[in-house]
């Protein structure tokens, strides 16, 4: 395997993947190219890979909005907020899941298989979450999702794989079932916690169908509610030749990219960082598959 | 001997069904504690809906509620397979799924394939890095993206089009373009993600095998044929099966974000249809049974792809 490293086909492969980094990293590159721009140079469309005249007016504007401070707020409490119970149930659902000993252990595995073939769908489920009258609160945004039943059942994988001898140890020292998790399982688990806990995470900042079906109060929406009414309602509605003259066209084209690229940055900063806890959870997730 | 028996005897309490639901009961009780907020959310937002699904056989009425509003039996079903919509919801819903399926699937195949005769690691890493990564960008992000490089004035494919003196074309509100342009979304978005799975199994292949290929003169296609493609087959089929089972569950937020009006005529599925009956329409009952309609018929594809796999293959879900 060592020889023809520069052999036509790896030539040819390594072009292949060079272009398709470029169609992932591209667009963003353009966008912030665009954002940080003169206006003058996004009109004459001449901004292609780097910024031109670096001008930061359109983060300014972005950033002392309203609606996108109060929905950053939202957002950051719908996430810290939905991760925490999302990770508290989860785990404890998981670990006793994970023990066959428990009681009715199996029907209670085949209750949670079984939505993943069917369930009640959109409608007959926001009847329900209406009738618990948690409508228009941060209830709304972390209840109904509270359960990731692919979570949970990686989380179970992982704590069925659990060394048994830990947890004798444990209760030969007289801890509970709820001492072994908390005190033992638990505390040697962190990583697959930061996993789960950042698919919860990724999932709740990303998340708009809640906030469509679940919320009608403004100032409970979420950042990607607002994002959408900012960049996609303007657009699908045709009102870019709202602008006065088309210089004002093109700055608003500047501003929706600002607002993209405030909404994104978080997570383009911070998912190098934490790329290798997500692969792990698809590894836990595909050794049982 | 006598050991023997009162040893038998001391156990046997214990193997009698109720004796030993009351030990694990004592024992577990903990344990089904913990179980019960899980439960509880099981029961809450899965089980509850689904039996609320019995509004699709009433005439849902705001102030009777889902328990008191009288029953109508199969009225809405009717209404729905004779809504001329009906057969267009279908094809749209049923098209994109298999767009999605027919050219999203290999794509992460070949991927996978590709980064797996890439011997720099640096390389590989970059790679992975870079195209894992829009995976974890919003669907209203991709949507905005979409619609802002797809823009008619100044988006960056029309310029692009316009600079090498082709005309303007008017992606979004173009039906025939809607179908290209979901799936091509959907590839950039998943794709590399959906390598990973196909990456785990291709590292664990074992390398003697190639050793043996190369003894026996084989080429560098030869090797991916017969050592490395098959070395992910039963990877490729489970995930094939899960694929084809989902065909008519296409996620909801992308396709309403980038569908209007004038692209309805491929662009509006059975989801989306749902939402506007029911959330915009208000016509709870009506869109209630077009969701069980979907729920069912999604439940059948599963179950049939998986006999037909376990028929020709040995793998299965069940």
């Amino acid at each position: 395997m060592k020889v023809e490293k520069w052999s036509l086909p790896s030539i040819l492969i390594t072009i292949v993947l060079i272009l398709l980094v470029l169609v992932m990293v591209y667009p963003f590159l353009y966008m912030i190219s665009v954002s940080l721009s003169d206006s003058i140079y996004v009109m004459r469309g001449e901004v292609t890979w780097f910024p031109k005249g670096l001008d930061f007016s359109t983060y300014q504007l972005v950033l002392n909005d309203a609606r996108i401070s109060q929905s950053y707020l939202n957002t950051i409490i719908y996430v810290s907020l939905g991760t925490l119970i999302s990770l508290v149930v989860t785990a404890f659902g998981a670990y006793s899941l994970a023990r066959r000993d428990m009681l009715f252990h199996r029907g209670f595995t085949l209750l949670i298989i079984f939505t993943m073939f069917f369930q009640g769908g959109m409608i007959p489920t926001f009847l329900a979450v209406k009738s618990m009258g948690i409508m228009d609160s941060v209830w709304a945004m972390v209840l109904p999702g509270a359960v990731s039943t692919w979570n949970l059942l990686v989380m179970r994988t992982f704590f069925a794989n659990f060394p048994t001898e830990l947890e004798e140890a444990g209760r030969m020292d007289g801890l509970s079932d709820f001492g072994i998790f908390t005190r033992i399982v638990a505390p040697l688990s962190q990583a697959v916690f930061a996993t789960i806990g950042l698919f919860y995470a990724v999932a709740m900042w990303n998340n708009f169908m809640f906030p469509l079906l679940y919320l009608r109060d403004p100032e409970l929406f979420p950042l990607q509610v607002v994002l959408r009414n900012i960049v996609l309602a303007g657009s699908n509605a045709g009102s870019e030749s709202m602008g006065v003259g088309s210089d004002a066209m093109v700055v608003e084209e500047s501003l929706k990219y600002a607002t993209i690229m405030v909404s994104t940055i978080p997570i383009l900063l911070l998912y190098p960082m934490l790329q290798k806890y997500f692969v792990k959870g698809v590894m836990i997730g595909a050794v049982k598959g | 001997m006598a050991m023997q028996q009162s040893e038998l005897q001391a156990r046997a309490p214990a193997s009698v069904p109720y004796g030993r639901f009351r030990r694990r009961w004592s024992r577990g009780k903990l344990l089904l504690v913990m179980f019960v907020p899980c439960l509880l959310y099981y029961v809450l937002f899965k089980y509850y809906p689904m039996f609320g699904i019995v509004i699709s056989f009433k005439n849902y009425n705001l102030y009777k509620g889902v328990w008191e509003s009288d029953w109508v039996g199969f009225k809405y079903y009717a209404m729905f397979f004779q809504n001329p919509d009906f057969w267009l919801l279908f094809r749209n819903t049923f098209l994109l799924g298999l767009y999605k399926l027919v050219f999203g699937f290999p794509a992460p195949i070949l991927l996978a394939l590709m980064l797996h005769e890439v011997r720099n690691r640096l390389f590989k890493r970059f790679v992975q890095t870079a195209t894992y990564m829009p995976h974890f960008i919003s669907n209203v992000i991709v949507a905005s993206m979409v619609v802002m490089f797809l823009s008619p004035t100044g988006g960056l494919i029309n310029q692009l089009m316009n600079s090498l003196g082709l005309e303007t074309v008017h992606f979004l509100t173009r039906p025939e373009w809607f179908r290209t342009i979901y799936v091509l979304s959907e590839i950039w978005q998943h794709l590399g993600w959906e390598t990973i799975i196909y990456l785990a199994a291709l590292s664990a292949i074992d390398p003697s095998l190639y050793e043996a290929a190369e003894m026996d003169g084989a080429g560098r296609l030869r090797k991916v044929w017969s050592v490395t493609l098959p070395g992910i087959t039963s990877a490729i089929v489970i995930l094939l099966l899960l694929n084809v089972g989902k065909v008519l569950e296409i996620g909801f937020e992308k396709v309403y974000l980038l569908a209007n009006p004038t692209t309805y005529e491929t662009a509006d599925i059975f989801s989306t249809y749902v939402y506007r009956v029911g959330m915009t329409n208000g016509n709870f009952s009506y869109a209630a049974a077009i969701d069980m309609f979907t729920g069912v018929v999604s439940l059948v594809f599963i179950v049939m792809a998986n006999s037909i796999s376990r028929k020709v293959s040995d793998n299965s879900l069940w």
